[in-house]
């Protein structure tokens, strides 16, 4: 494994990098369109209700690499030409938001009714309300759950390596054909893996221990 | 556009789907039902503190909930042969999914335990069962009740990643609409209604069955 690293650092690195920053792209975009449709489905607007459920069981309920394959496969031909990396990271945001929105929308319910209704009540219109007095109390419930959505947002970005993102599982790949050492190379991609996911995880675990 | 619909949904290509959507829901099947076997075994391991047994457990569901299921994937079907076993497709496909999920499920079965009040396990000890006693009969119940919502929602993503399988050539529905659409360009979008709509229903259905279960508890 250590040769593995030897011979073929660079390229883990790069693909690392890549995995990194589709990550961290897809988790803020994912989070402004998670919040949104949380505060739709949250709002008292009948409609937007309907619209906010409909996107999230959509998106829910595809698999995350049928998305992306249709951002790789359908988009370039009847829309624009995009890359794989672009098509991964789309697919990936659209599939996150609609589980972000649902972590989101339980924090918006666990907190009090009441702090709701005391802004009313002081005279804050709804949306006012929920942005000063709502969200900021209700993102401190969600950080723990966000955290893992992180964590299986790194996971998932691996389903680049479908569409040639030249993400971390990709360049495993790579090395695994021209190496012929598959074990050593696989081995090698999962390290790579732990080092970002282990850390969030264990950290996730302590801050909900210490919320609860 | 309307046409290319009708040429797609031949009835030769539809049958050839949904012997995908089969596949799928075999491989599902089979892992659910082995995860959820081995993953309550881990989690229950892992919950009662078993010298050195449940500290290695631990490290190693840790170490494979936090990898990605592909790899995991491409450990059983192209790494395995490495060390002298050679599996087929499917088995691969679920042996790599049922690795996975147990220990998701393992996660999941800890914690309702720990949900579970300690008084009931106290009050088991008090009237005479032992440990595992009032561990089989009396905590475990309990915690499945608590839990089932939860391993609804994970036997929910479970499916979705059978399409993942797709890149050792398990030939479910991904896999099928990629060799269809690759005989007739004309049909990329109408494969990929179609099977995003199988996906959605399977899904859906099963989803609606843990909101009802979860109402059903509280």
């Amino acid at each position: 494994m250590i040769h593995i690293f030897q011979a073929y650092g660079g390229t883990l690195l790069y693909g690392l990098g890549q995995t990194l920053l589709c990550s961290i792209i897809a988790l803020i975009f994912s989070l402004i369109i998670g919040t949104f449709f949380a505060l739709l489905e949250e709002s008292p607007n009948k409609v937007a209700r309907r619209c906010a459920r409909a996107y999230i069981e959509l998106f829910r309920n595809i698999p995350l690499l049928v998305i992306t394959m249709f951002f790789y496969v359908v988009f370039p031909l009847y829309v624009i030409k995009m890359n794989g990396f672009t098509a991964g990271t789309i697919g990936l945001t659209l599939y996150t938001s609609a589980f972000i929105a649902e972590t989101v929308r339980a924090g918006i319910q666990s907190v009090d009714s009441g702090q709701m209704e005391g802004s009313r009540a002081n005279g804050l219109t709804y949306w006012q309300a929920m942005r000063y007095i709502v969200l900021p109390q209700a993102f401190r419930y969600v950080i723990p759950p966000l955290g893992n959505q992180f964590v299986n947002l790194v996971k998932n970005s691996s389903t680049l390596a479908f569409v040639g993102g030249f993400d971390l599982m990709y360049q495993g790949n790579v090395i695994a054909s021209s190496s012929l050492e598959t074990m050593a190379a696989y081995a090698s991609v999962g390290v790579l893996y732990l080092i970002i996911t282990m850390p969030i995880s264990y950290y996730m675990r302590y801050l909900e221990k210490r919320l609860a | 556009m309307l046409q290319n619909f009708i040429d797609a949904y031949s009835p030769d290509n539809l049958r050839y789907l949904f012997g995908g959507l089969g596949i799928t829901i075999l491989v599902s099947v089979i892992s659910i039902i082995g995860s959820f076997i081995i993953g309550s075994i881990l989690g229950v391991i892992r919950y009662v503190k078993i010298k050195y047994v449940s500290a290695v457990v631990g490290v190693i569901i840790d170490v494979i909930r936090n990898l990605p299921l592909l790899l995991i994937l491409f450990f059983t079907y192209f790494g395995l042969p490495n060390l002298g076993v050679k599996p087929e497709i499917i088995p691969a496909a679920i042996l790599a999914m049922t690795i996975f999920e147990s220990t998701m499920l393992a996660e999941i079965v800890r914690s309702g335990i720990q949900a579970v009040d300690p008084g009931q396990m106290e009050g088991a000890r008090a009237n005479g069962l032992t440990y595992w006693q009032g561990l089989w009969h009396i905590v475990l119940p309990q915690a499945l009740v608590k839990m089932i919502p939860a391993i609804v929602s994970q036997f929910i993503s479970l499916v979705k990643d059978t399409s993942l399988a797709t890149i050792i050539l398990l030939p479910e529905m991904l896999f099928r609409s990629q060799i269809i659409y690759g005989q007739n360009t004309n049909y990329i979008i109408p494969m990929f209604v179609a099977i995003a709509l199988m996906y959605f229903v399977v899904c859906y259905l099963l989803s609606l069955l843990a909101g009802y279960l979860e109402k059903r508890q509280a």
